[in-house]
């Protein structure tokens, strides 16, 4: 992994603007330290998921990007997005409908990992972590919302992220599901020192992630 | 961290080889697809003007044109081949908006969508021999209806079948361009979002098919621009069909075309070129014309939202259920006319006024069955190797789209119909003449490549808006999840694609195996298919080979459709998330 002393371990933003036309959506310009949230906010249609896109590497070619963004040092400009090792949850959980729940934690886990038995072990204690053991053979369809937002988690944490990106990942949840699935994420995100960025229009989601907060679409601030 | 180098290593081999081929594919496609068709053009160009050294023509002459002009049947066949072509264009479009106007949204619409896939599949050979039984004078009509009505106790003396004005041609291509407009017209209605400005319309006061013309149908008609020219030039210069339904002296100029290049006198190989550049010159000015009536009725339509006429809700309803019965009635036609096929094919004795035959008998199948063989195999395999070759280049295509952002532009959808459109004898005779030069005459691959070039486009149209709208979402998610593009389209897209690319496999395969003139041309005679047999039986009149042929035919184009429809289910039966849709 290129480690580069000269910058801080974390989610790097430096200088970044991202225009539409001659419009510019957002500029950032701030530094997301491991284990810390970022939450950044602003009503619907004000380009917060042009940020998260930005990060993924698929931007639309009719946003322009300037600035650098830097993931635990290394440039992530001109990387494809598998290479990024940035995980993402979106409000749809996005399991893959063809594949059990098993299969689709499988799809995340590394291939560095080798061994039927090794990888069916690594899937069934993920599940067993979030409450879900003995659910590998089952179809991600008949799962609630609350389970299927678990799984969707795993299968990120499974793929070894250096950092964790939600869009508006809470906002599906009712109201009681939303917190225990935001505490269990926020928690996760902690202990593995990741730095996470969440985009939404919810003060809930803020509140909760209780990190620093950046407003679009009106005056820009930061507590 | 000591993997980090390997996986850049094996990704900077992988890297070039995927960026080899994906952003070529557009190219290659349009070359496999319109390469044959202007490359067949000049090669029917050269001929028409005298032009053909390996029979003596190597000069530049007006022979050819001047031998065509004083053909005597040449003003009948022109004005036949116009007639019918507007007609049955007129009328199938009629009957698709009228059913839209009337009942999209609807229960019964629901049903009528279910039928559309496996009507759209029977070939229009097997359709049109169906219906050749149903309306002649001795077939299902006349019987149903004789002695106790009519009196006849053996066929009447009427020209019902291949009438002088190609009535009876119009009734068997609408039954087949009905539902192809329908599936157009269905496509294109899900991207206007009609039932919000319906609902608008009705809560104005406006009938629900005044309603529905006024807001719904501009949009609509703009998007099936492409297909209805295809249908009119179809139309026009449709050969098997005009065979078994159209007049035959004189026949369409199509069918008089083809008849000159199979004549055994070569010297006819010049009049013939002439006459497939008139059918192109002719399906252009029919075109041009259908360009005209529409801008004539942009204006008067213009004029009519602009009077708020409400329409009335009494004739609104009588137009309603006249659409669905005459909607009701090709599609009618074309199953009575294979359930026909199907009697005739076990038929012992059966007489003239009887409804059905007096036995059923295994003899017909133990008869010809043997010789199908031979010909059902050469169809698989065409089929399966155009469609094949089809599916490659078209998701090649949606790839590189997907990866490159190499987007054709609406501009570049011309050019997938414009080997829907160019009337097939205008390039195929070309195309023939040049394979013979290229020593490629007769062979199988000049045939496959020859349905490749039809089989593209409707691949290509069946599958591009279902791979166009699975959610990208998906693709970010499991590129996220360190997956590359390759796996993501093996691993994700192609699985959940699963359905819609069967659908689009089953309907090239259906194309390929309808494929009359390009079998017939390119392969010289000697590449016989399920389809250039049954045609070639027609003219012998004998309902039972008839019947044996036509529905092997239909079964071959059918059997895909039905793997598609089941396969899915099998696969996907514990995956909720795939079953809908």
């Amino acid at each position: 992994m290129p480690e580069n002393t000269a910058f801080p371990p974390g989610l790097r933003f430096e200088g970044v603007t991202i225009s539409l036309d001659d419009t510019r959506l957002i500029a950032l310009d701030c530094n997301v330290d491991p284990g810390e949230v970022l939450t950044v906010m602003g009503p619907s249609g004000s380009g917060k998921s042009t940020l998260l896109a930005a990060i993924t590497g698929t931007l639309p070619p009719a946003f322009r990007l300037t600035g650098r963004i830097r993931l635990d040092g290394q440039d992530l400009a001109g990387l494809p997005t598998e290479a990024r090792q940035v995980g993402i949850l979106f409000q749809d959980e996005y399991l893959f409908p063809h594949l059990s729940v098993g299969a689709n934690l499988a799809f995340g886990l590394k291939p560095a990992l080798k061994g039927r038995a090794a990888r069916r072990d690594r899937v069934e204690a993920a599940l067993d972590e979030v409450g879900l053991s003995g659910f590998a053979d089952r179809d991600p369809a008949t799962l609630s919302g609350g389970q299927r937002a678990r799984v969707a988690l795993q299968r990120t944490l499974l793929s070894e992220p250096r950092a964790l990106l939600l869009d508006e990942a809470f906002s599906r949840l009712d109201t009681g599901l939303r917190q225990q699935t935001r505490a269990l994420v926020f928690e996760v995100a902690r202990r593995r020192a990741l730095p996470v960025l969440q985009v939404t229009h919810d003060h809930s989601d803020a509140e909760a992630a209780g990190g620093p907060v950046h407003c679009m679409g009106q005056l820009a601030t930061r507590n | 961290m000591g993997t980090a180098p390997v996986t850049t290593v094996r990704m900077a081999g992988r890297r070039p080889r995927r960026a080899r081929f994906l952003p070529w594919a557009p190219l290659v496609t349009l070359v496999v697809m319109l390469g044959p068709v202007l490359a067949g053009i000049l090669g029917t160009l050269a001929p028409a003007f005298g032009y053909m050294p390996a029979l003596q023509g190597t000069g530049l002459s007006l022979d050819p044109l001047r031998a065509l002009l004083e053909w005597p049947g040449l003003s009948r066949a022109v004005m036949l081949s116009l007639g019918v072509g507007l007609g049955a264009t007129a009328i199938s479009l009629a009957i698709v908006t009228l059913i839209c106007a009337g009942w999209a949204g609807t229960r019964s619409f629901t049903m009528i969508e279910r039928l559309l896939s496996p009507l759209l599949s029977v070939p229009h050979a097997a359709a049109a021999f169906g219906l050749a039984f149903l309306i002649a004078p001795s077939g299902w009509l006349s019987r149903g209806l004789s002695p106790w009505v009519t009196g006849w106790t053996r066929p009447p003396d009427l020209l019902i079948l291949q009438d002088p004005a190609g009535l009876s041609l119009i009734f068997g291509l609408v039954t087949k361009e009905v539902p192809f407009l329908l599936l157009m017209t269905l496509a294109a209605l899900t991207q206007v979002r009609p039932a919000s400005s319906l609902r608008v319309a009705q809560c104005l006061g406006y009938a629900r098919i005044t309603g529905w013309l006024k807001t719904v149908f501009p949009l609509v008609y703009r998007q099936i621009r492409l297909p209805v020219f295809a249908v009119l030039a179809f139309s026009m210069s449709v050969v098997d069909v005009a065979i078994i339904l159209g007049p035959n002296t004189p026949p369409t100029l199509a069918v008089q075309v083809v008849r000159w290049m199979n004549d055994p006198d070569l010297a006819l190989r010049f009049q013939a070129a002439a006459g497939a550049v008139l059918q192109l010159g002719l399906v252009l000015f029919g075109i041009g014309l259908w360009r005209l009536a529409e801008i004539v009725a942009g204006r008067l339509g213009k004029i009519w939202v602009s009077t708020g006429g409400r329409g009335w809700r009494g004739p609104d309803q009588v137009i309603r259920g006249a659409a669905l019965i005459l909607g009701a009635t090709a599609a009618l036609a074309v199953i009575a006319g294979l359930a026909g096929q199907v009697i005739w094919s076990f038929a012992g004795l059966w007489q003239f006024p009887d409804l059905l035959p007096d036995g059923f008998t295994w003899r017909n199948w133990n008869r010809y069955g043997a010789q199908l063989a031979g010909p059902a195999g050469e169809t698989l395999i065409i089929a399966g190797a155009a469609t094949g070759l089809a599916l490659l280049l078209t998701l090649a295509c949606l790839e590189a789209e997907h990866r490159h952002g190499l987007r054709p532009a609406t501009r570049a959808l011309w050019l997938l119909y414009l080997p829907l459109i160019v009337p097939q004898v205008a390039f195929l005779t070309g195309f023939q003449t040049l394979s013979i030069g290229a020593g490629l005459d007769g062979g199988r691959m000049a045939v496959i490549a020859a349905h490749l070039v039809f089989v593209l486009p409707y691949v290509f149209l069946s599958l591009a808006d279902p791979w166009r709208v699975w959610d990208a979402k998906h693709d970010t998610t499991a590129r996220a999840l360190g997956a590359g593009p390759d796996r993501v389209l093996w691993m994700v897209r192609l699985p959940m694609l699963l359905r819609p690319v069967l659908i689009a496999t089953a309907v090239g395969f259906a194309v390929s195996v309808g494929q009359y003139l390009p079998t017939l041309l390119v392969g010289a005679g000697r590449v016989p298919t399920l389809t250039t047999e049954a045609v070639a039986l027609a003219s012998g009149g004998d309902r039972r080979v008839t019947g044996v042929y036509a529905l092997a035919q239909t079964a071959a184009a059918l059997a895909p459709f039905a793997l598609a429809l089941v396969l899915p289910r099998l696969l996907w039966r514990n995956r909720k998330g795939l079953l809908h849709a």
